[in-house]
């Protein structure tokens, strides 16, 4: 027995092993399976043809999300394609009897922010989704990550995964965060300091008492942008915050099955002098609300900051690349950040759709209105955190305050329902990618916190929200 | 799926860093409940204008590129979303190869599924074949997996790595469901032991 100490990572790795072979390549063991109507029919389609079925329905949760409208369900999907995809999904499920949450269903939306309101999302556990935002799942100490529809084929069929272990990397955020900062300035920042590649091939473990003091909400915002720091999943060990948030919940264990697992929960931490392969350590006292200029996550700066020249950058792939986002993005270097006007506002999707991200935008828009000819969505996340936000009296203050209030999906973070950007408009946008026409083609996103955008959404500029609080 | 053995065809050069699987091809076609069909709309908003018609000044609606079976690309390439649409319009259009300094691990992962090889080079050696792919259909080159050797046009060799299981199944076309299938024992036996030791795992609450 080796007693090397060991990462979080490599515990719940061991832990899953089914087999392994001489150069390394595992069969993983997949504990939960999360399935949504864009990346499945194809997976499901393979299963028809070779006559397969799926092993563990009862480990399987399927709901629609990137393709269904925001507005009234129960006239049904206009866009016939996207319709045909949600039956295709309906119609899988019923067939190989996987749970489905449907449009009409109260605990629909988007899937990352459904398994862990479901108390589906457990620490140790090992969570799949073809989803790139898997990484969400991470925040309870879960090792989940995104994989294609083969990987998904591969999971309904064998509730296994033919994976190769990643390197371990640890992000601490040591102190506080000053009023004002959140988790999603957070995790932006650390994508500013790695880069998009600057994970890749790793699991990144965030630690630090800045990641101890946030929220569930906060820990799912910084893991499910571990993928956009090229990380395939991002993990924070458990803690009692962890167990608080998932007792009760429909799909935790229950009674003494709860006892056991939470001790076993317990002890999933990484051990003292475990080795990592590559570290960052960020103040806490030193992030500032950020915001993105260009066309890659990577492109942030601090609020305070102005439009960059690429003539500045030294790497030449990297001057061609800012050149281009600028052109896409319609700045010009030395412009305020500040100073950029906007004409859309986007709150939602799975970094920011939950129940903590609208109560601080109504926070921050108490006594305030959404500037007039702004478009101003707010998407929650799932039908219950829609339904406790209306429960609470945040809807009402929101629409009030001017703007419209959306059933929930992936909406306007990719833009596969109408919810998009036409050409040449400017959305603050709490979403998680700013690609070229990631929001609707020729549609310019700034990528920012909630608060961030609550800001905005009130002066009709990028705006840095310390000035209101 | 279709062997991949030896590769032999045009390279275009696509110069950019961060090449995302949004831009490999975008969310509306993924409305798609097929895996074909998606070639032609690879690269769809830099490939089209507005109209539809084709911007002559995309590498592959150039007539040295059109036939193109390899790319060769920037840093990072395939960062974004999971889609597998992305090397499935990438197979479809016909290219078997793409190489760059490095790819994002879900799009590395997805390409090996659908008998794409995707070799990660030094950057001086992608600036080379860079350079190589600008002299269009005169430049063809030789991907020989079985001696991991790229031959260029003038009779260059350059080694590549590739990871030893991946390169079995895209030799033989293999089928990663059927030979984990062939381990179903081994399942078994691990959810048997899982049972008992994590039993909340298996309860029917979830």
């Amino acid at each position: 027995m080796s007693t090397q100490p060991k990462t979080l990572y490599d515990k719940i790795w061991d832990a899953h092993v089914v087999d392994q072979a001489e150069d390394g390549t595992c069969l993983l063991y997949i504990d939960r399976h999360l399935v949504h109507e864009v990346t499945s029919p194809q997976a499901f389609e393979g299963l028809r043809m070779t006559g397969r079925k799926v092993r563990r329905p009862e480990a399987t949760l399927a709901t629609p999300d990137h393709n269904v409208p925001t507005t009234d369900r129960s006239v049904g999907i206009e866009d016939e394609m996207s319709r045909i995809q949600v039956e295709a999904l309906r119609n899988n499920a019923h067939e190989f009897g996987i749970e489905l949450f449907d449009v009409t269903d109260v605990r629909q939306g988007v899937v990352h922010i459904v398994g862990p309101e479901q108390g589906l999302t457990q620490p140790g556990m090992t969570i799949v989704c073809g989803d790139s935002h898997t990484a969400t799942h991470g925040a309870f100490g879960a090792l989940a990550h995104g994989i294609g529809t083969s990987e998904v084929e591969h999971v309904l069929a064998t509730q296994t995964l033919i994976q190769k272990k990643s390197k371990n990397m640890k992000v601490e955020i040591t102190g506080t965060l000053a009023p004002g900062v959140t988790a999603k300035d957070i995790t932006l920042s650390v994508i500013g300091e790695t880069g998009t590649a600057g994970g890749t091939g790793h699991v990144i473990e965030y630690c630090g008492s800045a990641i101890e003091g946030l929220s569930m909400e906060g820990r799912m915002t910084v893991c499910n942008m571990a993928i956009e720091g090229g990380a395939r999943a991002g993990l924070i060990a458990p803690d009692e915050k962890t167990f608080e948030y998932l007792k009760g919940r429909p799909k935790a264990p229950k009674g003494a099955a709860w006892e056991m697992a939470a001790s076993y929960w317990s002890s999933l931490k990484s051990d003292p002098g475990a080795h990592y392969d590559k570290v960052l350590t960020l103040k806490g006292e030193d992030i500032a609300p950020v915001v993105t200029w260009g066309t890659s996550p990577e492109d942030v700066l601090p609020i305070t900051a102005v439009v960059p020249n690429p003539e500045d950058f030294a790497d030449a792939g990297k001057r061609a690349a800012a050149k281009r986002s600028l052109e896409y993005m319609g700045l010009v270097p030395g412009t305020k950040l500040a100073d950029i006007a906007i004409d859309t506002v986007f709150i939602g999707s799975c970094t920011n759709g939950r129940i903590e991200d609208l109560r601080e935008v109504a926070k921050i828009m108490e006594g305030h209105k959404v500037k007039e000819g702004l478009r101003a969505m707010i998407v929650p996340g799932s039908g219950l955190v829609r339904a406790q936000a209306e429960e609470e009296g945040i809807a009402d203050k929101l629409i009030e305050a001017g703007f419209e209030w959306r059933f929930a999906g992936c909406s306007m973070c990719l833009g596969m329902n109408p919810d998009q950007l036409k050409a040449g408009e400017r959305c603050a946008s709490t979403s998680n990618r700013n690609f070229e026409g990631r929001q609707g083609k020729g549609g310019r996103t700034h990528l920012l916190s909630p608060a961030m955008a609550a800001a905005a959404a009130i002066t009709g500029r990028l705006t840095d929200v310390r000035e209101m609080i | 799926m279709d062997k991949f053995t030896t590769l032999e065809g045009v390279a275009a050069p696509l110069p950019l860093i961060n090449i995302d699987t949004d831009m490999i091809i975008p969310k509306q076609f993924l409305k798609t409940i097929q895996r074909s069909g998606l070639g032609v709309n690879l690269f769809d908003e830099m490939r089209y204008k507005d109209d539809g018609s084709e911007n002559p000044d995309f590498v592959l609606n150039k007539p040295a590129y059109r036939e193109a079976k390899i790319l060769i690309a920037g840093d990072n390439f395939g960062c974004g979303s999971s889609r597998e649409h992305a090397p499935w319009a990438i197979a479809d259009f016909g290219i078997r190869c793409i190489i760059a300094p490095s790819f994002a691990d879900i799009f590395f992962n997805n390409s090996f599924k659908n008998g794409i090889l995707p070799i990660a080079l030094p950057q001086e050696e992608v600036d080379k074949l860079l350079e190589d792919a600008e002299r269009g259909a005169n430049a063809t080159l030789t991907i020989d997996l079985e001696a991991q050797e790229i031959r260029g046009p003038d009779g260059g060799v350059i080694k590549f790595e590739v990871d030893p299981f991946r390169k079995h199944c895209l030799l033989n076309g293999l089928d990663d469901i059927g030979l984990t299938m062939e381990k179903a024992p081994s399942i078994d036996g691990f959810e048997e032991k899982a049972k008992l030791s994590q039993p909340w795992l298996f309860e029917s609450a979830s």
